[in-house]
């Protein structure tokens, strides 16, 4: 009871909104530059002949963008608002909390800059140079001691099992960072990696895929099992099974890595494990989802009049199908076809726009208003009007890739009866130029909602006003 | 395949680790009246 922060009578709020805020922002602007490489794919002629504005620079500015600015600052808002709540304390430290508000920002502003400017470690997902891999670091690490600082001066005895998901997202996220960043520096913005050859692609796709499991799943599920209840108003459906998932989950995620290198230079076996994994991984999966989705079991009408509801529920059926797709895809033979196709973007972003927006989108629509004392969002229906935009725009997307994927899967194994190739790639190519139109119209869509939102997001800020919450007289034991 | 070195050993340590965790975690009664817990947040803020 020494610590400053649990003596004190108030939340720190000032952070989430920070956060939250710049999660809506870093949204439109991911989305955005993810629109602009959509058009480029079907018309190359739109990098109009400027090196910072072609298809290699801005395709992993859009991925850093959202997957990193807009998922980071979702899961850093979540974070620290679920774990103040759920153990009744303020956040361990201010400063370093705003430390790491303002040092992601930098971190997110020194990609936008040296991304485009060709600056790259050429890792995907971790393509940011040295130095700023140094300033993520030290972000994270400020991350892990306000979480964890906040956890173990908790005045609630048991930790809620969203701070769990979250927690191993920090600690697993640290790790991956530092063995796969691990480089040389040969340079201020240049550097050589660790490792050489395959063991440098094993790194890479142990960190790449991890990063899906720690990053984009872990973290979203603490959010999706703190939002969904509060949302609903009603406990999740089974806590038993949501202990069970999070054990489950953590335990078997490590080894689905090499699913990635099928058919490489990767020792056979290597490659066997990681297909194993990934099948395994469908069990924990489909546990949780179905333990989500079940919380409105006996109270299904719900979801016709609660568009924030619609949004994180849905958010779980896209989870429920990409976990179900990611291990079918991981089995060798299927992967055979779907590698190197559109297939693969297809279930990414079933994923990233399905899972990961949805459910990020709806907890900001729980936040959000409370976050500036109102009652809800400026305007419902505006809610509802995302909510359809983005999903119709989720399918028009992964269905056009879907089809666009297996097509080209097909072309390029197509053979003759003398042993040559039917179709040259290039064919291939211009087979996929209605499907590359198609995605680019479901972006559309989804960045329309998401503007929507800014809006949205904009008149709730000013017509309210930065509000400060009291911590309720403890009544657990602590 | 020398990664394997590197990143089998570091998988293992992290095992125990997590074992370690979910130890913990059973015996300081983090998981006793379980149900309980979940409706927890529902009631305060």
């Amino acid at each position: 009871m020494k610590f400053p922060n649990a003596q004190a009578t108030v939340y720190n709020d000032t952070v989430v909104r920070q956060f939250a805020i710049m999660t809506v922002v870093w949204g439109v602007v991911g989305m955005l530059v993810g629109v602009i490489i959509a058009a480029q794919l079907a018309w190359p002629e739109l990098n109009l002949g400027i090196s910072f504005l072609s298809y290699g620079r801005l395709r992993p500015l859009h991925t850093n963008a959202v997957i990193f600015a807009f998922g980071g600052c979702g899961l850093f808002a979540t974070a620290y608002y679920v774990v103040q709540r759920t153990c009744q304390v303020r956040l361990f430290s201010d400063k370093l909390a705003a430390f790491t508000f303002w040092g992601w920002q930098l971190v997110i502003l020194a990609a936008a800059l040296s991304l485009p400017l060709g600056y790259t470690q050429g890792k995907e997902y971790a393509e940011l140079e040295w130095p700023i891999d140094i300033l993520i670091t030290l972000v994270w690490v400020s991350f892990a001691v306000v979480f964890f600082g906040t956890v173990g001066t908790r005045k609630v005895r048991h930790i809620y099992v969203a701070n769990w998901f979250f927690g191993a997202f920090i600690i697993a996220v640290a790790i991956l960072h530092l063995v796969n960043s691990a480089a040389i520096p040969a340079g201020a913005m240049k550097s050589y990696s660790a490792y050489a050859g395959v063991q440098d692609a094993m790194v890479q796709w142990w960190y790449g895929h991890n990063a899906v499991g720690f990053f984009l799943t872990a973290g979203f599920l603490g959010m999706m099992y703190y939002f969904i209840p509060k949302q609903a108003g009603r406990p999740v459906y089974s806590y038993r099974l949501s202990i069970v998932h999070f054990w489950a989950l953590i335990f078997t995620y490590m080894w689905a890595g090499p699913h990635h290198l099928h058919y490489t230079a990767l020792p056979d076996w290597t490659q066997s494990v990681g297909m194993v994994f990934s099948l395994v991984l469908l069990a924990p999966s489909w546990g949780g989802m179905i333990n989500g989705i079940m919380t409105l079991s006996g109270a299904w009408h719900k979801l016709r009049d609660d568009p924030i509801l619609r949004f994180l529920i849905v958010s779980l059926s896209f989870y429920g199908m990409s976990t179900f797709e990611g291990p079918m895809m991981s089995i060798k033979t299927v992967n055979a076809l779907s590698h190197y196709t559109d297939w693969t973007v297809g279930h990414v972003h079933s994923g990233a726009l399905g899972w990961v927006g949805l459910v990020t989108m709806g907890s900001m629509y729980y936040l959000i208003p409370r976050l500036f004392g109102r009652k809800q969002m400026y305007s419902m229906k505006a809610v509802e009007i995302h909510f359809w935009t983005a999903t119709i725009g989720i399918v028009i997307y992964i269905a056009a890739m879907w089809i666009a994927g297996v097509m080209q899967g097909l072309m390029w194994r197509a053979v003759n009866a003398d042993g040559t190739l039917t179709y040259t790639f290039v064919e291939s190519v211009k087979a996929t130029y209605p499907f590359y139109v198609l995605r680019l119209a479901g972006g559309l869509l989804y960045l329309s909602g998401m503007l929507i939102m800014l809006w949205n997001v904009l008149k709730t800020a000013t017509a309210g006003r930065a509000t400060t919450v009291n911590i309720p007289a403890v009544a657990a034991h602590a | 395949m020398d990664i394997l070195y590197l990143l089998i050993p570091l998988s293992v340590v992290l095992v125990f680790f997590i074992l370690g965790g979910l130890w913990w975690a059973i015996y300081r009664g983090q998981f006793e009246d379980i149900e309980a817990e979940g409706e927890r947040i529902l009631k305060n803020d």
